[in-house]
C-alpha cells in the first residue's frame, strides 16, 4: 500500500478527518465546560488543509505570542498532537479556573502554566478518546509539554512534522464559550504509517 | 532607508545595502545568512529540515538545508557576490518542547544546525557566528549594509551576532 500523505486526500478522507475533528473537539469542549463550570456553546469546527510552510501565520501574525501544548501519542497509532490558543483565550481560561484576574499581556507564572498544561491535557485526552472510540484503537497521550512563544516558532513543530512526509498540514479550528468566545486550534500529527491505520479502522480502503 | 524583505518558512531571498532581510519566529527551523561585506550583498534562507535526500517529496528546495543553502549560494553569486569573501551566520534550531524522544522530530533543531555546519565546511564558507539550540523562538534580521545579524526573542531582549 502506498503511504498515505495529506498531499493526495480526496473529499471522502477530508470528510472523515473533519468528522474526527468535530467529535473530538466536541468532547474536548464538554470536558472544558465542566472544568470551568460554565455552559459553553460551540461552533462547528473548521477543518483546513493548507501548505505546511504556511502554518506559521495560520492562526495569527507570525510574531504574536501564543500558547502551545504538545503531547505525544502512542500505542495503536503513534504521532503527536497540539492544542493552541491565543493569549487572550489562555488568560481567560486560567482566570476562570483559578479565580485570578491576569492581564492580557502578563507572562504566566509557574502555577498558571501548570493550570494551562492541565487544560491542555484534558482537552487533548478527550479529543483522543473520541478518536479512540471511533476507531476502536488504544491511543494514549504522554504528559503535556507547554511553550509560550511566537506563533511561527511554536508552529514550526507541526510544520516540520508534516513537512517530513509531504507539503500539506491539517488544522482544526474550534470556537466555544459563553460570555466570551474562545478560539482553540487542534493539530493531529500521526506518523506516516498511522494515517493508513486510522482510515482503514474506519472502513476506508486506500 | 532600504527595503525590509520578508523571508517566509521554506523560503529564501537575496538583498543588497541598504535592504534588511528578515524572518519571523524561527523555531526548530534554521535561518542561515550569507554575506559579502565588500559587495554588501546578503542572502537569507529559512529551511525546515536538514536533508532532502532522506525524503521522496522534496520539490521545494528552500525547505531543506542541503538544497536551500546551495541555492542561496548560487543566487548570491549570480547577484554579484564573490565566493571567497562570503561569510555565514546561523540562528534557530531550537527544541520548542522538551520531548521524550518518541517523536521523529525531537532532535530536528539540532540536526538542522548540524547540517548547516557540515555543508558550510564542504563549501568552504566560514561560519562566523551562531545562536542556535535552547527552547525559544527567534526573529532575525540581516542588515545588508554591515552584515549585522539581529536576533530578537520573547522575554530575552535582542542581540546582534
Amino acid at each position: 500500500m502506498e503511504n498515505f500523505t495529506l498531499d493526495h486526500v480526496n473529499e471522502m478522507y477530508m470528510d472523515v478527518l473533519r468528522e474526527i475533528g468535530n467529535i473530538g473537539a466536541g468532547n474536548a469542549m464538554t470536558s472544558l465546560a465542566s472544568m470551568i463550570n460554565e455552559k459553553v456553546d460551540m461552533h462547528v469546527p473548521k477543518v483546513e488543509l493548507m501548505e505546511a510552510s504556511k502554518l506559521g501565520s495560520a492562526i495569527c501574525p507570525e510574531d504574536e505570542i501564543i500558547v502551545g501544548i504538545f503531547l505525544e501519542v502512542t500505542h495503536d497509532i503513534s504521532g503527536s498532537m497540539m492544542f493552541l490558543m491565543r493569549m487572550d483565550s489562555a488568560h481567560y481560561l486560567v482566570d476562570r479556573l483559578m479565580g485570578t484576574a491576569t492581564g492580557k499581556d502578563d507572562p504566566f507564572n509557574e502555577m498558571e502554566l501548570s493550570a494551562l498544561k492541565e487544560i491542555g491535557n484534558i482537552i487533548a485526552a478527550s479529543y483522543l478518546s473520541a478518536l479512540s472510540s471511533m476507531t476502536n484503537m488504544t491511543i494514549a497521550p504522554s504528559v503535556p509539554y507547554i511553550a509560550v512563544d511566537m506563533a511561527a516558532a511554536i508552529l514550526s513543530v507541526p510544520a516540520i512534522q508534516f513537512g517530513q512526509y509531504g507539503n500539506n498540514a491539517l488544522l482544526i479550528e474550534t470556537e466555544f464559550g459563553d460570555e466570551q468566545m474562545i478560539n482553540g486550534y487542534f493539530i493531529l500529527m500521526p506518523e506516516e504509517n498511522s494515517y493508513a491505520k486510522i482510515l482503514s479502522s474506519l472502513g476506508i480502503t486506500l | 532607508m532600504g527595503e525590509i524583505i520578508k523571508v517566509g518558512m521554506a523560503d529564501l531571498k537575496i538583498g543588497r545595502a541598504p535592504d534588511t532581510l528578515t524572518t519571523l519566529g524561527l523555531g526548530s527551523c534554521i535561518g542561515l545568512t550569507l554575506y559579502d561585506p565588500a559587495a554588501k550583498i546578503g542572502g537569507l534562507v529559512h529551511y525546515m529540515l536538514p536533508d532532502s535526500t532522506k525524503l521522496k517529496n522534496n520539490t521545494n528546495i528552500a525547505k531543506f538545508g542541503d538544497t536551500g543553502i546551495r541555492e542561496l549560494l548560487r543566487l548570491i553569486l549570480e547577484a554579484g557576490a564573490t565566493k571567497r569573501k562570503l561569510v555565514a551566520k546561523i540562528a534557530g534550531g531550537a527544541s520548542m518542547f522538551e520531548m521524550s524522544g518518541l517523536s521523529s522530530i525531537g532532535s530536528v533543531g539540532e540536526r538542522n544546525a548540524e547540517a548547516a555546519k557540515q555543508l558550510l565546511k564542504e563549501l568552504q564558507i566560514p561560519l562566523i557566528a551562531e545562536d542556535t539550540g535552547l527552547n525559544y523562538g527567534r526573529t532575525v534580521e540581516l542588515n545588508c549594509e554591515n552584515g549585522d545579524f539581529l536576533i530578537k526573542s520573547v522575554g530575552r531582549g535582542s542581540k546582534v551576532i
